[in-house]
């Protein structure tokens, strides 16, 4: 699949910034974090900043933007649509959370209430990111169990690692917590990805030239002629091909380079020095959502679709 | 409406003849030319006489080699949208832009309503649509429904372009809903079959298989082989056969 930058971003931004937001709302909603207007301020702006400039960006993505407020009409049977409805939901208790704990001194009652809901709002919303992509049968590397997971705990990751920043910045209590919760989910982050690209390097063909063409019966089915010259749509969005070598590389560069590496830089900021270990803590956050856009990059690229049976392609 | 309504007893689809298709791609150059005027139209082209020309087709014609040396077959395979019965193409749409009409199971895409997110087309195994680099939105073969209930058309006409043009009779359209239909009838007798039936889509367009290889000269009515010729005998003719055979 075509690896568009905008969706890339998009995913990668959105999941980040939903990933802080259930950090803050479990802070807030369990007291480890005290209203404050910079905690808030920062916290819930970064958040609400990185969602919004992803949406903004998935509008990129289409044909007609101005028509974007109809893909809000169809969540009864569209993921897409339900992401949308569940992006503009969240902004409800979200918004109000923030507006109270960065403003007010509202009661504990009230932040547990909007917390709760802020957090599951931002669970579905990136589980309804995730199911656009799982539900697609013809994407076999992406219509599978480990697809969910993955866009869970990359956003909780990536999440985690602000929020470590701003806690480490603001001095509070739940720092060590935060820390080694962002270790775990770096962790958990490697361990699902790598899983997930055993499975699609091992995983058996679902369709082929023959079954697409019903031509087996013959024998192997190859292309003899393409139906026209130059590319088409359908090449130029479906039938991105990326060197076996290159994903390897590349892999290996997520997984070490975005999320162990970065797992420790939050170790060593439990140990260094308060500069030292925000430096620490800027770099792990760079270092992460840097790895994490990569392994979106792959995500597209390495994933091939049903209709490049009818142009020459073997198995999917 | 993306939620599939009821099925439908009517489903309007097309036979194709893998057997007969020459590949001529006369169905995909009429279906361009009457479609790029019709409802669904333009099917733009991009850089149409430069060297990467590119451009929205309804309809287009692949070709396959199947198997090996003598039992190999060259097949031209026409593919265009199947209109399935469990289309994700339009369960997977965001605004309600794709819909499948109950009346006659023609998949559509409302022109107006479409956002251009491509989705469709990544949820379509078969390739069937296309994105309008131009227009900015999604199209695909609509049957030809601005021809199939025209009443300005002779009845005789009122059939989607490609099927109108095909010189082979390789393409049959018609309601594939109803057992007792010619389609119908075609795909039952030869063999009719779904395209990737693994995805679950249910096409209602069907594929007819190639033929067996005639490898003898049976079939014809002929001799297995030609008979020995018979020396003429006596007269001018023997006495020339004498002299050519020395």
């Amino acid at each position: 699949m075509h690896p568009a930058f905008s969706v890339i971003f998009f995913t990668v931004a959105s999941g980040a910034g939903y990933g802080l937001l259930f950090v803050l709302a479990l802070l807030i909603g369990f007291g480890l974090l005290a209203p404050a207007f910079w905690t808030g301020f920062i916290g819930f702006g970064v958040s609400f900043a990185l969602i919004t400039a992803g949406l903004l960006s998935s509008f990129l993505h289409l044909g007609r933007p101005e028509r974007a407020w109809r893909a809000f009409s169809q969540w009864r049977s569209s993921w897409l649509s339900r992401e949308g409805v569940l992006a503009i939901i969240t902004y409800l208790p979200a918004g109000l959370l923030a507006l109270l704990f960065t403003f007010f001194e509202p009661s504990r009652g009230i932040l547990i209430v909007l917390s709760a809901l802020s957090a599951l709002c931002a669970v579905a919303t990136v589980i309804a990111t995730g199911m656009i992509y799982r539900s697609l049968q013809p994407i076999r590397a992406w219509c599978n169990g480990w697809v969910v997971p993955a866009y869970l705990v990359l956003g909780l990751a990536s999440g985690l690692l602000l929020g470590n920043l701003l806690v480490f910045a603001a001095g509070a209590q739940a720092t060590i917590l935060v820390q080694i919760a962002s270790v775990v989910a770096l962790l958990a982050a490697a361990l699902v990805k790598f899983r997930y690209w055993r499975f699609i390097d091992t995983m058996p063909a679902f369709s082929t030239a023959e079954s697409a063409t019903g031509l087996g019966h013959i024998g192997k089915v190859r292309l003899f002629e393409a139906p026209h010259t130059q590319e088409n749509f359908l090449n130029k969005e479906m039938g991105y091909r990326i060197a076996r070598k290159h994903a390897a590389k590349l892999r290996r560069i997520a997984l070490v380079g975005g999320w162990l590496v970065p797992a420790g830089f939050v170790l060593l900021s439990l140990v260094l020095p308060s500069v030292l270990g925000l430096f620490a803590a800027i770099l792990a956050v760079a270092l992460g959502l840097a790895g994490t856009l990569v392994e979106r990059w792959l995500f597209f690229a390495e994933a091939k679709h049903a209709v490049t049976l009818y142009y020459g392609g073997d198995k999917v | 409406m993306t939620t599939l309504p009821p099925l439908s007893q009517k489903k309007l689809g097309l036979v194709i003849d893998l057997d007969t298709c020459v590949g001529c791609h006369a169905c995909a150059v009429n279906c361009k030319e009457w479609n790029t005027a019709g409802t669904s139209g333009p099917l733009t082209d991009i850089d149409p006489y430069g060297a990467d020309a590119a451009g929205v087709w309804f309809n287009r014609i692949h070709s396959f080699e199947a198997g090996e040396g003598e039992a190999s077959r060259t097949v031209h395979f026409p593919k265009s949208c199947l209109h399935c019965e469990t289309p994700a193409c339009v369960t997977v749409c965001p605004t309600g832009a794709s819909y499948k009409r109950a009346e006659d199971g023609i998949v559509l895409i409302n022109p107006e309503t479409c956002i251009g997110c491509k989705l469709c087309s990544w949820a379509c195994p078969y390739g069937a649509r296309e994105y309008d680099y131009d227009g900015g939105t999604m199209k695909k073969c609509t049957l030809c429904i601005d021809r199939i209930y025209n009443e300005n058309l002779e009845e005789v006409d009122r059939v989607p372009a490609c099927v109108a043009t095909c010189p082979a009779s390789a393409r049959h359209f018609g309601d594939l809903g109803d057992p007792e239909s010619k389609v119908s009838k075609l795909v039952a007798e030869r063999g009719g079959y779904d395209l990737m039936p693994e995805m679950g889509y249910r096409p209602v367009n069907k594929y007819l298989p190639p033929r067996q290889r005639q490898n003898t000269s049976g079939c014809t009515g002929a001799g297995a082989s030609l008979p020995a010729p018979e020396p003429a005998a006596d007269g001018v003719l023997g006495w020339l056969d004498r002299i050519l055979s020395r």
